[in-house]
């Protein structure tokens, strides 16, 4: 969706702002959200492409205005009313006042170290092979979708060159939508600055991003 | 937000939807375990074992998980290598992607708007607020991880290092040379960006 999240190449939001000491949490909450988002999500009833989309839905001046933390915050409480593990008069009260629905599984301490060292890898075995091969020439397809899309505006309607091949892929536009995993051949797909932003763009740069089979098509050499 | 994240907290334990000991446990991995060290162990071996460094440009996933670095947000690894033409830049404009696995949580400024929106667009700008101007003839390669791919810079081996161990060549790894906003410091020099914890 074209949401606020999109931010490559948008102006107006100044320098980068690095800090002194760079504490890796800024307030004992920040380490809750973190870890109830990982726990609440390995109950298993939404995806990470769900998740993301419901962080990327949020009001784009609440997006903006938010930190990351708090927008992760934001997304789980939408995410719990959602799947019906929360109500939000409970949300409002702090007190549990519906009967719990039962998770698929809850995540306990001591599977905590294997959960976290698995993952939860997106590579598939698919039939057949992919479309392109490294060094072809290939062209992004013009979208603007309502749900989730890994193909940001900036690299819409863009000719570039496969520079990788990664297998396929659990496909985020339809998982997100729990339409399934439905997966993709993922390729890297490079641009240079110049067909990205323009004659005045410098020479000597290029941007890749992760792509889809489905965002590519072929473009003449 | 305290009261906030706490209540949700206290309506998800008293459900029996969440652990409380799990979620320390979640914490303390990210605060205590996993960090940009790991990636800095990645870096230093690929320096000092060329044999290594092969491996990790063909397949970052397993030569990585060779030093039992694996997991969440590093399922799938791809190691892009600075040399003296080329540097690398790593974002993700459409939320916060970052390969955890090696560097640990993500600073606040790689998750942050003027990030995410000028990495693309003005990398060397961007790079020049790190104190880390470029030659204009060096191929400035951005990577938006707009998949579940999650890359780590190789920084160049900084001169005069020659014959030190790879305990010794991971101290100068800083976590910002790992994102391409930073390069390994020369011995005996710091670099203003660099912070590792």
């Amino acid at each position: 969706m074209n949401g606020a999240q999109d931010l490559g190449g948008q102006m107006g939001f100044g320098p980068v702002a690095q800090e002194i000491g760079e504490p890796l949490f800024h307030a004992a909450w920040e380490k809750r959200a973190l870890a109830l988002t990982l726990a609440a999500g390995a109950m298993g009833h939404w995806t990470i492409d769900e998740s993301r989309h419901a962080r990327e839905s949020l009001h784009p001046v609440d997006y903006l205005s938010s930190s990351y933390y708090e927008i992760w915050t934001k997304a789980l409480e939408v995410l719990l009313l959602r799947h019906g593990f929360v109500a939000r008069e409970e949300l409002a009260s702090g007190q549990v006042s519906v009967a719990p629905t039962t998770p698929r599984r809850v995540l306990h301490a001591d599977m905590v170290p294997a959960v976290l060292a698995k993952g939860g890898p997106t590579h598939r075995d698919k039939a057949g092979a992919p479309r392109f091969a490294v060094g072809d020439r290939v062209k992004t397809i013009v979208i603007h979708p309502a749900g989730h899309t890994r193909l940001p505006r900036y690299a819409r309607g863009k000719a570039g060159v496969i520079e990788m091949r990664h297998g396929a892929h659990v496909f985020p536009d339809s998982n997100s939508r729990g339409g399934g995993e439905q997966p993709d051949w993922l390729y890297t797909v490079r641009f240079e600055a110049r067909e990205l932003w323009g004659r005045e763009a410098d020479p000597n740069s290029a941007v890749s991003i992760d792509a889809w089979e489905s965002y590519l098509l072929e473009e003449p050499a | 937000m305290e009261a906030r994240v706490r209540a949700l907290e206290t309506i998800l334990v008293a459900k029996g939807l969440v652990d409380p000991a799990a979620l320390d446990a979640i914490i303390d991995t990210y605060e205590t375990r996993i960090g940009p060290r790991n990636g800095a162990r990645v870096v230093a071996k690929a320096w000092a074992d060329p044999a290594y460094a092969s491996r990790l440009k063909a397949d970052a996933t397993a030569a990585i998980a060779e030093l039992g670095f694996t997991g969440r947000q590093g399922e799938h690894m791809v190691a892009v290598f600075n040399d003296a033409g080329t540097h690398h830049l790593v974002v993700c404009t459409l939320c916060s992607c970052y390969p955890w696995a090696v560097l640990g949580l993500p600073p606040v400024w790689y998750k942050s708007a003027p990030y995410r929106s000028r990495a693309v667009l003005d990398p060397r700008g961007v790079l020049a607020e790190f104190g880390l101007v470029l030659d204009p003839a060096v191929q400035l390669r951005v990577w938006d991880s707009t998949a579940e791919m999650r890359y780590l810079v190789i920084p160049e081996r900084p001169a005069g290092t020659d014959g030190w161990s790879e305990d010794a060549l991971a101290d100068l790894v800083t976590r910002d040379a790992m994102i391409g906003t930073g390069v390994a410091p020369m011995p005996g020099s710091r670099n203003a960006g660099a912070v590792l914890p």
